[in-house]
């Protein structure tokens, strides 16, 4: 055990850099990955159209039912090596589950809801940023929280197209058979994953209390 | 005044909800529109404030075309109240109330007086309702915030559609009540749409019946209840059969009798059978086998008489029923038994001697009352 403190210590550095990687690539994808997948579910849960819905749906599946090795593999003659394609490649698995859950949310808001705000003189924009999406957050919040638990996970893969991260220790840790390396590598990403996970279930339960469900009247 | 002059919709699908309605709506008015379900009656109310368009025809309010107006404008201006209640789940009954008011960016302390004012106004004290939230109100709680909401900046119209439809028996009676109470101070022109009929006759000023997208008639209640248009209008109001109509037909004992009156097994103790008449509040109780055979008949009287003696079941002490009549018999005739033979009730009994109903005087008299509606209530809801 006190081998493996000062193996830490040694490593310290390295074990921040690697950390600080990791977290640009999760991160940057994830957010990515919002930016991408909450308009467009906002924009389909206000569109009626079947075909536009299965197209799009469609094509976020196939991302999410790729391999995520071989879609890293994928991209390296497309994008190259290094933190670009790895950034791609996770960004695109955020986008299935961010887009499903604010398709979700938006149209899980009472019909009556919107119908009532419109006839009391909201025009669109006040009802998207007043209305839909105040309701429809906690949905959204709950998409970014899986989303970003295993990206960070998956981001541990990265390293292997050169883009660094925690990933390292355990690859090179298995070259030379070396498990304190390995250990390192493992245990930080998962306590990282859990941290972020703790951190945005707070941000969620936040915003779901604030947002009380609607009892409906109908229902009496 | 609001005007609709040959108005018609027709929908992308081809489907034709108007067609050609001229209507006006009298100011400082309640106005219900009534109908069966797909008459147009909703769509109606809702070219009012442009959540529909028309597909011809022009709409005025004041003598100005709307299609002339910014909708969202428009709407500002005109209170709105939903079947379903509409309140905005994640936002507090005051910040709920506050809504048209702070789209129409009034001041804060403005609005706080507004609030409150409203609140007190249906009974909701603000210190105890402004900051909780809808889930935490009944449902007839909900909606008065419904209708407080509509009335925040004062419009002078207000589109109500169906809005005390979801609501139970009890709180639907009370809103309406609170309506007609608030209107006599506020004198908005109301535009209610709705398919009770006892509603419409309770509320309206002028009450407007539609069909199949047109108007059939237009009347103060009490016309309309005189003066059915046509048999339309009358199969709506309940007037089901007019002893002068051309086609009457004659009521019979089926329509007349109560199908769940008190009755008891026989076995039962007779201080039970008190109870049970307390409870139930009629004088007479009759005794019925578990196969439906009708066995007899038990007074409060004879009941009384007996009381003392303990063990007595109500097999001992009933009397036989000695007049009985069989369905399809006509009013008439069971009239004539009743008043003949000084009863208060005739027992209804299949062939067989197995009980279907019972005549009282209170079913009778509620019979007569939904053949004459009186302007009150009464009237047949229209489902």
């Amino acid at each position: 055990m006190s081998d493996f403190f000062a193996f830490l210590v040694e490593r310290f550095p390295d074990l921040l850099k690697a950390l600080q990687e990791h977290l640009i690539i999760s991160i940057t994808a994830v957010v990515l990955g919002c930016l991408a997948a909450v308009p467009l579910g906002i924009l389909l849960a206000g569109n009626r159209s079947k075909w536009l819905h299965s197209l799009v749906f469609g094509i976020a599946n196939i991302f999410q039912t790729i391999p995520s090795l071989a879609l890293l593999a994928l991209l390296i003659p497309l994008f190259g090596i290094g933190t670009k394609p790895a950034i791609i490649a996770l960004f695109l698995y955020s986008l299935l589950p961010i887009l499903r859950n604010t398709y979700a949310g938006f149209t899980s808001v009472d019909p009556g809801v919107i119908e009532s705000a419109r006839g009391m003189g909201y025009n669109k924009a006040q009802r998207l940023f007043q209305i839909q999406l105040p309701l429809a957050f906690p949905y959204i919040m709950s998409g970014i929280r899986v989303t970003t638990v295993y990206i960070i996970s998956w981001t541990t893969l990265a390293t292997l197209i050169g883009a660094g991260g925690l990933g390292q220790f355990i690859f090179s840790g298995m070259g030379v058979n070396k498990k304190e390396l390995i250990f390192l590598g493992a245990v930080s990403a998962i306590l990282l994953a859990l941290l972020a996970d703790f951190v945005l279930g707070i941000v969620e339960r936040r915003v779901s209390r604030k947002v009380k469900p609607s009892q409906s009247a109908s229902a009496v | 005044m609001i005007e609709l002059e040959q108005v018609q919709k027709r929908y992308d699908d081809g489907h034709v909800a108007l067609k050609d309605v001229n209507l006006s709506f009298k100011e400082g008015e309640i106005t219900a529109i009534i109908g069966p379900s797909g008459c147009g009656k909703t769509t109606t109310m809702k070219l009012i404030n442009r959540l529909i368009n028309p597909t011809k025809g022009k709409i005025t309010i004041q003598g100005e075309d709307i299609s002339r107006m910014d909708p969202v404008t428009l709407r500002r201006r005109i209170g709105y109240v939903i079947q379903n209640i509409g309140l905005f789940p994640h936002m507090t009954i005051a910040k709920n109330v506050a809504v048209v008011p702070n789209l129409l960016k009034w001041d804060k302390a403005k609005i706080d007086r507004r609030v409150n004012e409203l609140l007190e106004l249906v009974g909701l004290p603000p210190e105890t309702y402004a900051n909780r939230y809808p889930s935490e109100l009944s449902g007839g709680q909900q909606q008065r915030v419904g209708v407080i909401r509509a009335l925040a900046a004062d419009p002078d119209i207000i589109l109500m559609d169906e809005p005390f439809s979801a609501l139970d028996p009890i709180s639907r009676e009370q809103l309406q009540d609170e309506l007609i109470r608030l209107q006599q101070d506020l004198k908005k022109t109301i535009v209610f749409v709705t398919h009770d009929m006892d509603e419409a006759i309770k509320i309206a000023d002028t009450i407007v019946l539609m069909k199949d997208g047109e108007v059939v008639q237009v009347g103060k209640p009490e016309y309309i209840l005189r003066h059915p248009a046509n048999e339309f209008v009358v199969n709506f109001i309940g007037k089901k059969r007019l002893q002068n109509g051309p086609d009457y037909v004659p009521p019979t004992v089926d329509e007349v009798m109560v199908d769940q009156p008190v009755v008891l097994d026989p076995n039962r103790g007779l201080a039970e059978a008190i109870k049970t008449l307390e409870k139930k509040r009629v004088d007479t109780v009759l005794v019925v086998d578990r196969g439906r055979k009708l066995l007899g008949s038990a007074t409060i009287y004879n009941l009384i008489e007996h009381y003392g003696e303990e063990g007595k079941t109500l097999a001992d002490i009933m009397k036989p029923v000695a007049h009985t009549v069989s369905p399809g018999t006509p009013l008439s005739e069971a009239l004539a038994i009743m008043s003949e033979h000084h009863l208060s009730n005739l027992a209804v009994v299949s062939e067989d001697n197995r009980f279907i109903g019972l005549i009282t005087r209170g079913s009778i008299v509620r019979h007569l009352t939904e053949v004459y509606p009186p302007v009150q209530s009464g009237g047949y809801a229209y489902v």
